[in-house]
């Protein structure tokens, strides 16, 4: 099968790939890019673990394909910290402890990144509904909650 | 072992602190590496064919088409992964399991495996592939596969545990007992007795992460393997006999694990990347879809239980019987032993009985998940528990007060307890807040109570000082959940430095000796121990390089605080020495300092919890809510409280999942309807309410600290909790989990029916 | 003289007795000494058997010394999650 030839933008940086037509976004970044911060948890766009967000909207990389990145905006984990300071979520998820064994943690940051920018001051209602689409199976989700409880009121602040 | 483990009672400067962990930053950058996110160089994409029948005799395998197929390098099958168990027979399942080599025993077994240059390849392949199958009648249910008229999954299996030997085989592998007293007598004194009959549906543990490996075998015979696991040094043991390997050779490296909860205790896909590997000649990735993660890992038993509990007016318990049947899959296990130890675990009982039998059916094959087997039998005997002080007129609380095990009590299954915290969850409970909270229309509130064992194991542990004065702790036990960050602080208030100063990692298994792998609760109570006993070694070798500094007697220098200190009037004028200024110099006071341990963590503290739960249910739909959830247990001493947090809070909601979702649905045709995550549905965040916990300390006399281990209790009580609470709110008493809207429904409709 | 209790199901294979007198100073001797008076115990001991000491649990710990008086009980050695 012929390549697709794809000119995106990922984390600020022009990047350009060939992909398969039937690649999802999700296998570009890991296997070709090397960016392995989004993870797959299942594949069929159930468990929120690849979670990115394209041209403001979260997405489930699964379930999108590598040439549907064309001339758009991705948003990975990878590029959640600016230089060397992390961003709030991801400071509060450490302090709170809002991660266990962490490979739900790059979705579950980018989804309340992206609820955050939508919504700065959610409910703790509003942040359950907003994060229904990432599975996390260690916490119970309670310190992940508080925990972007928490950040949201930093960001508010700042 | 020259190596004191007895509790001391002693104030902690860092332990019992709240620190962020070490591998934190690298979990929420996306940094952390993972099963799947590693990769080598020339390496290739392994799948795996499955079986799509639930039993059925492997005619003949031709797989000369897919060996054609451009790009494809290895193709195997069984053959390729001769029998080398020497009659091992726990290993051959294990082998049987990775591949069949007779009969396909499940739906999902796997059948054959393909390495090629892709993915997509890969796939085709499979599909290359033909598989001559006799399908033979299949058993999925637990009561049915213990019928003598059920079809056998093996028939070489004969009961064990009878009195005789049985003369024809069976699905039964094993009948187990335990108990003391005389339970006829027992219930001849009772009152009141209830008995009913329960089941419980097989769950997944559901770890985020599938199976994942990286396998690279050199036509040498050496060969390294990355993979996500709860104990490298077991997976490098099995994979090391199944492939023919020298253990030392094969250099396993645990990556970063997401999530195993026991699922991922024994290998599986494996030796396969590894055959495939070996007969590809370069090195092959393999990762499990998420269908294949339910369709052919982990799952726990499904179960039949029935239980009976007399009293007398008093509410004293005079006896109490169970008899406990286990799903183990197509291979014989110990789950409904388990089962038959831990159901009265939490009670001072007289008379006591407890029978499990193993039973086997045509599901994947039974793996541990958080306390094995202790919440099937929780929920039955807790049910019946409730019910009983019903009868009695008494408060649900007060009755199991009346009736716990306590220091000096002969548990149910066999051995006289020590300080235990049963009594104490139960009075924490009694007087907490959330006892007393007010409850609207078709709300509930439940309680109950969960034992767990918890384990020690083979422990290994280094601890290096570098130059600068910074420690490195290398375990040899995967860290499922913070125990690398409880181990920097055990490191650091043992040495008497600060948490910062010391770097956990989980080394590989050529950089240290052997460990058990992660299980039983037992990650930071046992690698904890060997820190304690690896950083006593290293505080020797500290305190007489001191001496030699100071050229006086090793006997005279103490360790205090991260000091060395001279003892003795004589010594005055000596300025203490710091750990750092130690470590500087330790180039020419005798090189490298560091401490080692290996030693066996036996002595693990026996946990207890009890738990709070409200529920509302629709009486229209059948659909629950949990909205209020309080977790209390005893911790032994919380090391790291917020983990500790974190473990009570994930079994809790694991456990809320298993009592109100989770469930494997089979069709007729023995094929798993719901392997994935749309349908087999574990709880999201808009399904929970806060889980909150209490931490109780009642130490264990077997550890320096106290320590209990913490992780699988937390999973015991929920589903028991749940149904008294559901219970309590529209009074039917449900038998059967998960409480799914449907069987609520149901369960509602037949009590209006009367 | 140590006084042994084997749960249920191993009591089927030492002469349907629950109760032990063994004369024994450790784990190891124990279990060396319960072979010897009853050969369909081994398969047992190799797949595993835990002993629990005035209530501790010891799984792997053979020579642990087996105090006079204490009372001592085996059990499976069980898989955890």
């Amino acid at each position: 099968m012929a390549g697709v030839a794809v000119s995106t933008t990922i984390n600020g940086d022009a990047v350009e790939y060939l992909c398969q037509p039937d690649e999802t976004l999700l296998d570009v970044l890991r296997d070709r890019l090397g960016l392995t911060g989004a993870k797959e948890g299942c594949g069929t766009g159930d468990c929120g673990a690849c979670s990115v967000i394209v041209d403001g909207r979260l997405v489930c990389s699964c379930l999108v394909l590598g040439a549907e990145a064309e001339g758009r905006k991705v948003e990975t984990i990878e590029g959640m910290a600016h230089g060397d300071q992390l961003h709030p979520l991801q400071q509060k998820f450490l302090e709170h402890a809002a991660l266990q064994c962490g490979i739900c943690t790059p979705g579950f940051l980018i989804a309340a990144k992206d609820l955050l920018e939508k919504n700065p001051s959610p409910t703790e209602e509003e942040i359950r509904f907003g994060l229904a689409g990432n599975l996390c199976r260690c916490t119970g989700y309670d310190k992940i909650v508080r925990a972007v409880q928490d950040a949201a009121n930093v960001m508010k602040g700042a | 072992m020259n190596f004191d483990p007895r509790y001391s009672g002693r104030n902690f400067s860092s332990v019992g602190t709240r620190p962020i962990r070490p591998d934190g930053i690298d979990k929420v950058t996306g940094r952390a590496r993972y099963g799947a996110d590693f990769n080598m160089a020339g390496q290739l994409v392994g799948r795996i064919l499955r079986s799509p029948h639930a039993h059925a005799v492997i005619k003949s395998i031709d797989t000369s088409k897919a060996e054609k197929l451009a790009g494809v390098k290895a193709v195997i099958t069984a053959k390729d992964l001769p029998d080398l168990t020497d009659g091992d027979a726990a290993m051959y399942d294990i082998l049987d399991n990775s591949m069949a080599r007779k009969k396909a025993l499940y739906d999902g077994h796997a059948v054959a495996a393909v390495a090629a240059i892709d993915a997509r390849t890969a796939r085709q392949a499979l599909k290359l592939i033909e598989v001559e199958y006799e399908v033979l009648p299949h058993v999925t249910d637990v009561d049915e596969a213990a019928q003598h008229h059920a079809p056998l999954i093996n028939d070489q299996v004969f009961t064990e545990g009878l009195e005789e030997k049985p003369a024809k085989p069976s699905n039964v592998t094993k009948r187990t007992q335990f108990g003391h007293g005389d339970v006829h007598k027992g219930f001849a004194q009772a009152d009141f007795v209830i008995e009913r009959s329960f089941k419980t549906e097989q769950t997944h543990q559901g770890y985020i992460e599938p199976h994942a490996c990286v396998a690279s075998v050199n036509p040498d015979g050496t060969a390294d393997l990355w993979v996500c696991t709860q104990g490298h040094f077991v997976y490098r043991q099995h994979c090391a006999q199944l492939l023919g390997l020298e253990a030392s050779k094969l250099r396993v490296t645990s990556s970063e694990i997401g999530g195993g909860f026991g699922g991922k205790t024994h290998v599986w896909a494996e030796p396969v990347a590894l055959a495939l590997s070996r007969k590809a000649g370069r090195p092959v990735k393999l990762v499990m879809t998420r269908d294949e993660v339910f369709r052919a890992s982990g799952p726990t038993s499904a179960t039949s239980i029935d239980v009976k509990i007399g009293a007398n007016k008093d509410g004293t318990i005079t006896a109490a019987e169970a008899t406990l049947r286990y799903s183990c899959g197509p291979y014989p296990g110990s789950w409904a032993e388990i089962g038959a130890m831990t159901a009265f675990a939490c009670y001072k009982l007289e008379n006591v009985k407890t029978v499990g039998y193993e039973v086997l059916v045509n599901r994947p094959k039974t793996a541990a998940y958080r306390a094995p087997s202790a919440p099937m039998a929780a929920f039955a005997v807790e049910s019946v528990v409730d019910e009983l002080a019903k009868e009695l007129g008494m408060d649900a609380v007060e009755f199991r007060i009346k009736n716990a095990a306590q220091e000096g009590t002969r548990s149910s299954y066999g051995p006289v307890y020590g300080p235990i915290g049963i009594g104490p969850t139960l009075e924490a409970v009694k007087s907490h807040p959330h006892m007393k909270a007010p409850l609207k229309a078709n709300q509930g509130r439940g309680m109950a109570c969960g034992f767990w064992f918890n384990f020690g194991g083979q422990t290994c542990t280094d601890l290096n000082i570098g130059m600068d004065g910074t420690v490195s702790l290398a375990v040899g036990t995967v860290d499922v959940g913070g125990s690398r960050a409880s181990l920097s602080l055990v490191a650091a208030e043992e040495l008497g430095i600060d948490y910062s100063q010391v770097k956990a990692i989980v080394a590989d298994t050529s950089s240290l000796g052997y460990n058990d792998m992660t299980d039983g609760s037992r990650g930071t109570f046992s690698s904890s121990m060997a820190t304690i006993s690896a950083a006593g070694n290293a505080i020797k070798i500290l305190r007489e390089r001191a001496a030699q500094t100071w050229d006086i007697p090793v006997e005279d220098v103490v360790w205090e605080k991260g000091h060395a200190i001279a003892k003795g009037e004589k010594y005055g004028n000596l300025a203490p020495l710091s750990l750092k200024d130690i470590a500087a110099a330790s180039g020419k006071t005798g090189g490298p300092i560091a401490g080692h341990s290996e030693l066996v963590a036996d002595g693990a503290g026996v946990s207890f919890a009890t738990h709070i739960c409200d529920v509302e249910v629709d009486p229209e739909t059948g659909s629950t809510r949990v909205i209020r959830y309080t977790v209390v247990q005893d911790a032994g001493k919380a090391v790291h409280p917020t983990y500790v947090e974190g473990q009570y809070q994930g079994g809790a909601a694991q456990g809320i999942g298993w009592a109100l979702n989770e469930e494997y649905i089979y069709g007729k045709d023995g094929r798993l309807q719901n392997p994935g995550f749309l349908d087999y549905r574990i709880p999201v965040c808009s399904d929970l309410p806060m889980i909150d916990t209490q931490i109780l300390e009642i130490p264990n006399p077997n550890h320096p600290y106290g320590v209990r281990g913490v992780g699988e209790t937390s999973i015991v009580p929920p589903l028991a909790a749940i149904a008294n609470a559901v219970s309590n709110a529209v009074g039917v008493r449900m038998t059967h989990i998960p409480m799914s809207p449907p069987r609520i429904l149901a369960a509602l409709d037949a009590e209006r029916e009367g | 003289m140590v006084e042994v209790t084997l749960w249920g199901s191993l009591s089927a294979v030492a002469g349907g007795k629950a109760k032990h007198d063994i004369e024994a100073k450790d784990i190891r001797e124990l279990f060396r000494k319960l072979a010897e008076q009853y050969p369909g115990i081994e398969p047992w001991i190799d797949r595993g058997i835990a002993v629990a000491i005035d209530g501790t649990i010891y799984r792997d710990t053979w020579s642990k010394e087996l105090p006079p008086g204490a009372e001592i009980f085996l059990l499976p050695r069980l898989a955890g999650g």
